[in-house]
């Protein structure tokens, strides 16, 4: 028989509010097993575990039972102090009368008759429950860093500062992400390049740091700790041991037709090619669709001029596997598709872009070589149109609910930067809201209006047409002035909502890390596990997570560093106690369980089996608890009813079903 | 029992713990309500449920019985949910069978960040089962106290 101590914390008035604690503690005391009741303000303090821990010591008990806020808060605290009074840390159920149960109702007495009847469930279980012995799993000293934007580069540089080894695994032939592809930054207008391209060039050189890049992850296995991976590196065609990274090929293939996807499509590469002069690694990768030896068979140009003998038509896809102690998911974003806006007319106008688009025109490596102008006809606009919220802060479906948050500071900056450049051109930007809140934002926005005569109108865009003349007549509302607005315009830029990278959602499957309704990757906890996932091991950073700027981007991706490197400092973890594990006398041998599990934990074995009296060789099922993860496929799939699952078994479930029916 | 002659379901939810009972917790720290008659019962996946949880807790006089899981390959161990899909589809048939109404056992995919999906769940749930009324057809009256 246990003796069981309940505890129920008041935590503020926030369980008390609405939950009568007084009279749960009245309500249990007579439950089977219990013999010491009280409640606390905050059982979470030091006070609280402290009353804990004499209550154990005075009553003996075996095991504890605290009503309060949900087990993924607090569940490791008590069990802590449970451990450290003498009690197995498992001896313990947590009754969620905070976010299940006073939180969510209103009237007393609803709260207190529900509070009760989830410390009865917690009694009941308790009751069922035996002690359990975590045990041990090895940690390698190797991170996985997937997605080589910002983020990506920034954890890895941080992570093998602290000494350990570190894979980025880049899907594209370069690291540096959308930051490369980026003109100035705000708050300040430093150039990306000059800032993003000493970073590449550090984690490209550090000695920690392997980048695999035109690679994808292609599986997952394992857990925290000890993941497996399996790398796809695709076919470059191109030796990157022999390649020296001149430049001939790509000058010489004479298929140029292909759009660059580095410049958004603005303009056309060759089929063997570099993303873009500062490419990290400086080794081109040949594009077989667009190639004319794999279309024809004919030509083999780049191979006949590289001097280093590096093309390589017959080279192949590689698998390589890998283990890994942590990953940092880096994956980042791209802007949403525009077909659900067509009144904006982009598909029809070539002088209609995105944002994205206009750092290329802007680059003085882009499609325009810096000059602002026109796609259409390459004149100088004069009249710029700038709008907000494209498919952000949408609440008709057609775009995204979120707001996307870097476009009210890009946008002001894309203004300044054509204002000071072309002091000539007209710039109107309409906005629902500018939005900018970070150190030096408001100020740099202020800037765009007080100083650089940037026409802020506050209102939506409803029409955008191009007209027989070449021009684009823009119509619009003013909401402060309440009226019409018509213009004619050269350019419309649009300010589209971002999204996290489409591919992350297959990253998610493989890492079981889960994601919102948007695809941004979950972190474990809003507020204060803000770049760890629910996934043990698995860790975000960037705008994977959510949209950022650079400055945020950067701070999380240290933070999802420093997570990661605490992990890597562990020489042992510990394991998961709640694994399955087969009644011996009950099995027989059926191979059902095998075949569900998941992580192939379970195998058979033949062994000597004292059945009332009847000895015997049997095939059973032996559970590796290492691998057992306790999911509970297995129990519920065993048709004998032999498999059961430790802290979560049979009897404890229906105990708690039981005791809330009841 | 509460006294006045409103019905009170009783209802269970088993929750997995990486998802469905994140979710729930959402909800309770986003104040969105739902009625008292819902009790969680954490599991650390949906596959945990074996379709006799949920006969024992209708024999015991449950009026509604709903399983939340992750979203269909989001679980936290990749297959989990497959499995308590087509177990509950079965367990569905079954009590087809037995005559019991389809409505008073529901499965849904709630995720860690849907909290409002949650409550709603719940809302829309508690309702369909007090347009149900009691469950007389399963309740063993020996379970009765
Ligand atoms: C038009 C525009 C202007 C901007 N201007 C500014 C500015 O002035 N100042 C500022 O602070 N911020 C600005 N930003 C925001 C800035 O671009 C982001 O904050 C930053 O790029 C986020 O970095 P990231 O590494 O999280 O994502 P990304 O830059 O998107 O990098 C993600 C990387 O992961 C790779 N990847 C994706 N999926 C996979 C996969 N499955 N496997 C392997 N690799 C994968 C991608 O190829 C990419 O290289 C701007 C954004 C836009 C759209
Ligand atoms: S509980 Fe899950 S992981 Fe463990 S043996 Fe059973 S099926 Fe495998
Ligand atoms: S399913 Fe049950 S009876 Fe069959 S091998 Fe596994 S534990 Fe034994
Ligand atoms: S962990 Fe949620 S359904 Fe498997």
């Amino acid at each position: 028989m246990q003796r069981i101590g309940v505890f129920v914390c008041h935590c503020g008035s926030n369980i008390a509010g609405t939950v009568d604690v007084k009279r749960v503690v009245e309500a249990i005391r007579t439950e089977p097993g219990v013999i010491h009741a009280e409640d606390y303000p905050y059982m979470c303090s030091e006070a609280g575990q402290q009353l804990i821990a004499k209550a154990i010591e005075e009553h003996k008990l075996t095991g504890i039972v605290v009503c309060s806020c949900s087990p993924r808060m607090h569940e490791a605290t008590f069990r802590k102090a449970a451990a450290n009074a003498g009690i197995n840390s498992f001896m313990v159920e947590i009754a969620n009368i905070r976010e299940h149960c006073s939180w969510i109702h209103k009237d007393v007495e609803e709260g207190t008759e529900k509070a009760v009847i989830l410390a009865r469930a917690a009694i009941a279980k308790l009751n069922l429950d035996t002690p359990l012995q975590p045990g041990e799993s090895r940690v390698v000293k190797r991170a996985l860093v997937i997605g080589g934007g910002i983020a990506g580069i920034q954890s890895a540089l941080d992570i093998a500062d602290a000494g350990y080894e570190v894979d980025i695994v880049e899907k594209t032939p370069s690291i540096g992400g959308r930051m490369s592809q980026l003109d100035k930054t705000f708050p300040t207008l430093d150039c990306s390049a000059c800032i993003l391209t000493p970073k590449m060039v550090e984690a490209a050189a550090h000695e920690k740091i392997n980048i695999y890049t035109y690679s994808e992850v292609e599986k997952v296995s394992g857990f925290v700790g000890d993941f497996k991976v399996d790398i796809r590196k695709k076919a470059r065609y191109v030796d990157s041991t022999k390649c020296t990274g001149c430049g001939l090929c790509q000058e010489k293939c004479p298929s140029k037709k292909a759009p660059s996807e580095f410049n958004r499509g603005l303009n056309t590469r060759s089929a063997i090619y570099t993303p873009f002069a500062q490419a990290i690694p400086n080794v081109p990768v040949i594009d077989t669709e667009n190639c004319l030896k794999f279309k024809t068979g004919k030509c083999g140009i780049c191979q006949k001029i590289c001097a280093a003998g590096a093309v390589d038509y017959e080279q192949q896809d590689e698998i390589i596997t890998r283990e890994y102690g942590a990953i940092v998911v880096a994956t980042g974003f791209d802007t949403i598709k525009l077909d659900k806006y067509d009144e904006y007319a982009y598909s029809q106008s070539k002088d209609v872009v995105t944002s994205l688009e206009l750092e290329r025109i802007m680059n003085a490596a882009g499609p325009t070589k810096g000059h602002l102008e026109r796609l259409s006809d390459g004149k100088a606009p004069k009249n710029i149109v700038f709008i907000q919220c494209v498919g952000s802060r949408c609440s008709d479906g057609r775009g995204k609910s979120y707001c996307s948050k870097i476009c009210c500071m890009y946008t002001a900056k894309h203004a300044m930067l054509i204002r000071d450049k072309y002091p000539d051109t007209n710039v109107t930007v309409f906005y629902i809201d500018v939005r900018t809140p970070g150190k030096n934002f408001d100020e740099f926005y202020r800037r765009a209006v007080e100083d650089y005569h940037v026409n802020y109108v506050k209102g939506q865009v409803g029409k955008v047409m191009p007209q027989p003349d070449g021009s684009l007549l823009v119509q619009g509302v003013d909401l402060i002035d309440n009226k019409q607005i018509k213009m004619n315009a050269d350019m419309v830029v649009l300010a589209t909502a971002i999204e996290p990278d489409p591919s992350v959602r297959n990253i998610a499957t493989m890492l079981t890390a889960s994601i919102d309704t948007n695809n941004f990757l979950t972190e474990s906890h809003a507020k204060l596990r803000p770049v760890e996932s629910p996934t043990a091991g698995v860790f975000l950073s960037g705008v994977c997570q959510g949209p950022k700027d650079i400055p945020e981007t950067v701070a999380q991706a240290g933070a999802a560093a420093v997570k990661a490197i605490g992990l890597l400092a562990k020489d042992k973890l510990t394991t998961n106690p709640c694994t399955a594990q087969a009644d011996i006398l009950l099995c027989n041998g059926c191979s059902t369980c095998a075949n569900v599990c998941p992580y192939g934990a379970i195998s058979y074995e033949n062994i000597q089996i004292n059945d009332h009296g009847i000895r015997e060789e049997r095939r059973v099922a032996v559970v590796n608890n290492a691998l057992c993860q306790g999911c509970g496929a297995c129990t519920v799939a065993c048709p004998s009813g032999a498999m059961d699952l430790q802290g979560f078994s049979n009897r404890q479930i229906l105990a708690e079903v039981d005791a809330i029916c009841r | 029992m509460s006294l006045n002659n409103e019905f009170k379901p009783k209802i269970v939810a088993f929750c997995c713990n990486w998802c469905s009972y994140a979710g729930a917790d959402l909800a309770g720290s986003s104040r969105l309500a739902y009625p008292a008659d819902v009790k969680i019962i954490r599991v650390p996946c949906s596959c945990r449920v074996n379709p006799m949880f949920i006969l024992r807790a209708f024999e015991k006089g449950a009026d509604g019985v709903i399983m939340c899981g992750c979203h269909p390959g989001d679980c936290h161990y990749s297959t989990g949910n497959y499995y308590a899909r087509r177990r509950m589809t079965l367990l569905f048939s079954m009590l087809d069978y037995l005559g019991i109404e389809r409505a008073r056992t529901r499965v849904e995919w709630v995720s860690a960040a849907e909290g409002v999906k949650f409550s709603q769940t719940m809302n829309e749930f508690v309702e369909d089962i007090r347009k149900l009324g009691k469950n007389v057809r399963l309740e063993d009256l020996r379970c009765r106290n």
